[in-house]
């Protein structure tokens, strides 16, 4: 891997919110790279900047300042199109990030659509099975699923432009265990197929043991550490708040 | 045992539609005593379904059915809408899977939580205030004074669980019903919260139902554990005899986890039985 472009490198990004008293220092010169192909996880402390980081790749955090690139581009201000169609998010929260008039099949048609695509009907069977959902669940609407559907749909509609690049946001985290093991696998089948790269949000530390080679571990806006998956397994972590995450997870 | 708290009795929740009816609740009965009632099963299994359906939360066409559901011997079936209104956020809190939907988006926090806590008690503003802030505290939100200030959608995922649990353990109830409320939470403050959900069991006998994914979890804080498959309870346990169950679908559940220590190229998923679905529902009443 080493000699190839970066699929993402994040340096000195810092991304705040607010004005004065209401200031957030969100994320603090936050800098890590993630190869062609690689799975990187983000750990840490609830509300220490982990979907932030995400956020502001996407350009849904408007003040941020550093530099963005994805395979070696500089990550323009305003995201043109194109940009999503390499770039794709997959948010943690997947009751909000589902428009709740629309059925499952018009969320997965009209991203092909926009991204494209012909022969929609075929690939919107094909994204469903692909995550396990089958085709009863078509043409339901959000309120019809429960979490975890939900959320599959979600990452049906990431999967649909076929980006190089995926930001996962706490992925399975409303997921029972055997989706998750249905997700984790399917996720590492596709990296494994299309050579995607992966930046994965995780509470769990197994599930990021499971699928990183490398994570950051975040305090309070800052990356304290950045680890390998041995480092993770043998706990062979020298800052403080990582030891004790890593302790606490046992 | 003493009377529990809460008594149900062959729950149904129905969703008709033009295709038939579909059964997301398919006779469930369980009793709640002063414990810790985990209630876990995969995704679509009837977990939030059962919870809402207790508190009469199910939107039309969907429809509740039971023999009963007695909360203190009274059966909150046969209660009006009105009385219902008094039972939710009073005696019985629920904390949804969903926190930020929950909460009112052009509101701020503070605002929110001071009218939820005003409802139930006489408090003054400025003492509704400070209690709002100190149960932030609590569920340690490290700038409770900028938070009172903020609306949710500026709030991490993990804050928003945490602001959703604060505001229903104000009112003091007897049943809190939490669905996956730390779904999102790092280890540590994940610690914290079921540490105070812990103590008012303990101290003030309150009555938790605690739906989630994690069997670990639920394992290691819960008393009991109704495992639901199809909208059925298939095996009731005592928490710390979960890694011991017999039912091929929980130990399909616990054979589906990564572990740490020992990694693997794949993760073992489920194979289910159309049988899990047609046995009978095991009962949880104590
Ligand atoms: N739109 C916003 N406006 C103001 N503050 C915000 C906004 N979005 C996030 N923040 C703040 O930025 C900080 C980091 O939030 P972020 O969502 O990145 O945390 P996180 O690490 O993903 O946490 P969690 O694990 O709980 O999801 C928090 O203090 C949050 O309140
Ligand atoms: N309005 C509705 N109409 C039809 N079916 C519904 C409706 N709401 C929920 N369901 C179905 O009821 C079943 C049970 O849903 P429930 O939300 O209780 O699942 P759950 O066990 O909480 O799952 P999760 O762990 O994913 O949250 C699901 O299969 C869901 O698709
Ligand atoms: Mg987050
Ligand atoms: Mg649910």
């Amino acid at each position: 891997m080493s000699g190839a472009t970066p699929m993402l490198e994040v340096e000195n990004l810092d991304v705040w919110f607010g004005l004065g008293r209401d200031r957030v220092d969100a994320v603090k010169s936050a800098s890590f790279s993630v190869e062609q192909g690689e799975s990187f996880g983000l750990v840490g402390e609830s509300g220490s900047g982990k979907s932030t980081i995400l956020r502001a790749i996407t350009g849904l955090a408007p003040d941020w300042s550093g530099s963005l690139k994805v395979a070696g581009e500089p990550i323009p201000r305003k995201r043109p199109k194109s940009f999503f169609k390499k770039v794709q998010m997959v948010f943690q929260d997947p009751y909000a990030s589902l428009h709740p008039r629309q059925s499952v099949d018009r969320v997965l048609g009209e991203t092909l659509r926009l991204h494209g695509f012909s022969n929609i009907d075929n690939r919107v069977k094909r994204l469903l099975d692909d995550v396990g959902l089958g085709q009863a669940f078509r043409f339901r609407y959000p309120h019809q699923l429960s979490g975890g559907q939900r959320q599959r749909v979600a990452i049906a509609r990431a999967l649909a432009p076929e980006p190089k690049l995926l930001l996962l946001d706490e992925p399975t985290s409303a997921l029972d265990v055997s989706v998750q093991a249905e997700i984790l696998n399917l996720l590492a089948d596709l990296r494994a197929e299309h050579g995607l790269t992966y930046l994965m949000v995780s509470h769990d530390l197994s599930v990021v043991g499971h699928m990183c080679n490398r994570l950051a571990v975040m305090k309070d806006g800052e990356i304290v550490e950045i680890l390998s998956v041995e480092d993770l397994r043998t706990r062979n972590a020298r800052h403080e708040y990582s030891r004790h995450l890593l302790d606490a997870s046992l | 045992m003493a009377d529990p708290l809460l008594d149900v009795e062959d729950l149904w929740v129905r969703f008709p539609s033009r295709h038939g009816t579909f059964d997301a609740v398919r006779g469930v009965s369980f009793t709640l005593g002063r414990e810790r009632l985990g209630i876990v099963g995969e995704s679509g299994s009837g977990k939030s379904m059962t919870g809402r359906a207790i508190l009469r939360l199910i939107r039309p066409p969907g429809q509740v059915e039971a023999k009963h559901v007695l909360l203190d011997g009274e059966n909150l079936l046969e209660k009006s809408e009105r009385d219902m209104r008094a039972v939710r956020g009073q005696r019985i809190s629920m904390v949804m899977q969903d926190p930020k939907f929950s909460l009112n988006p052009v509101m701020t926090i503070g605002a929110q939580i001071i009218e939820a806590y005003r409802l139930h008690s006489k408090a003054s503003k400025s003492a509704a205030y400070t209690k709002a802030i100190e149960m932030l505290e609590a569920v340690s939100i490290r700038d409770p004074e900028r938070v009172m200030r903020a609306y949710p959608h500026e709030m991490s995922g993990g804050m928003g669980q945490r602001i959703m649990i604060a505001m229903m353990l104000i009112p003091n109830p007897e049943i809190l019903i939490a669905d996956e409320p730390t779904s999102a939470l790092d280890v540590s403050v994940q610690r914290q919260v079921l540490d105070i959900m812990d103590k008012l069991v303990k101290e003030r006998g309150m009555g938790l139902i605690f739906i989630s994914h994690d069997l670990n979890l639920v394992a290691d804080f819960c008393d009991r554990v109704l495992i639901m498959y199809s909208g059925r309870i298939v095996e009731v346990c005592d928490a710390d005899k979960l890694q011991e169950a017999k039912h091929p679908y929980t130990r399909g559940l616990l054979n589906s986890l990564p572990h740490l220590d020992a990694p693997r190229e794949r993760l073992d998923v489920l194979k289910r039985e159309d049988e899990w679905a047609l046995a009978p529902s095991v009962s949880g009443r104590i």
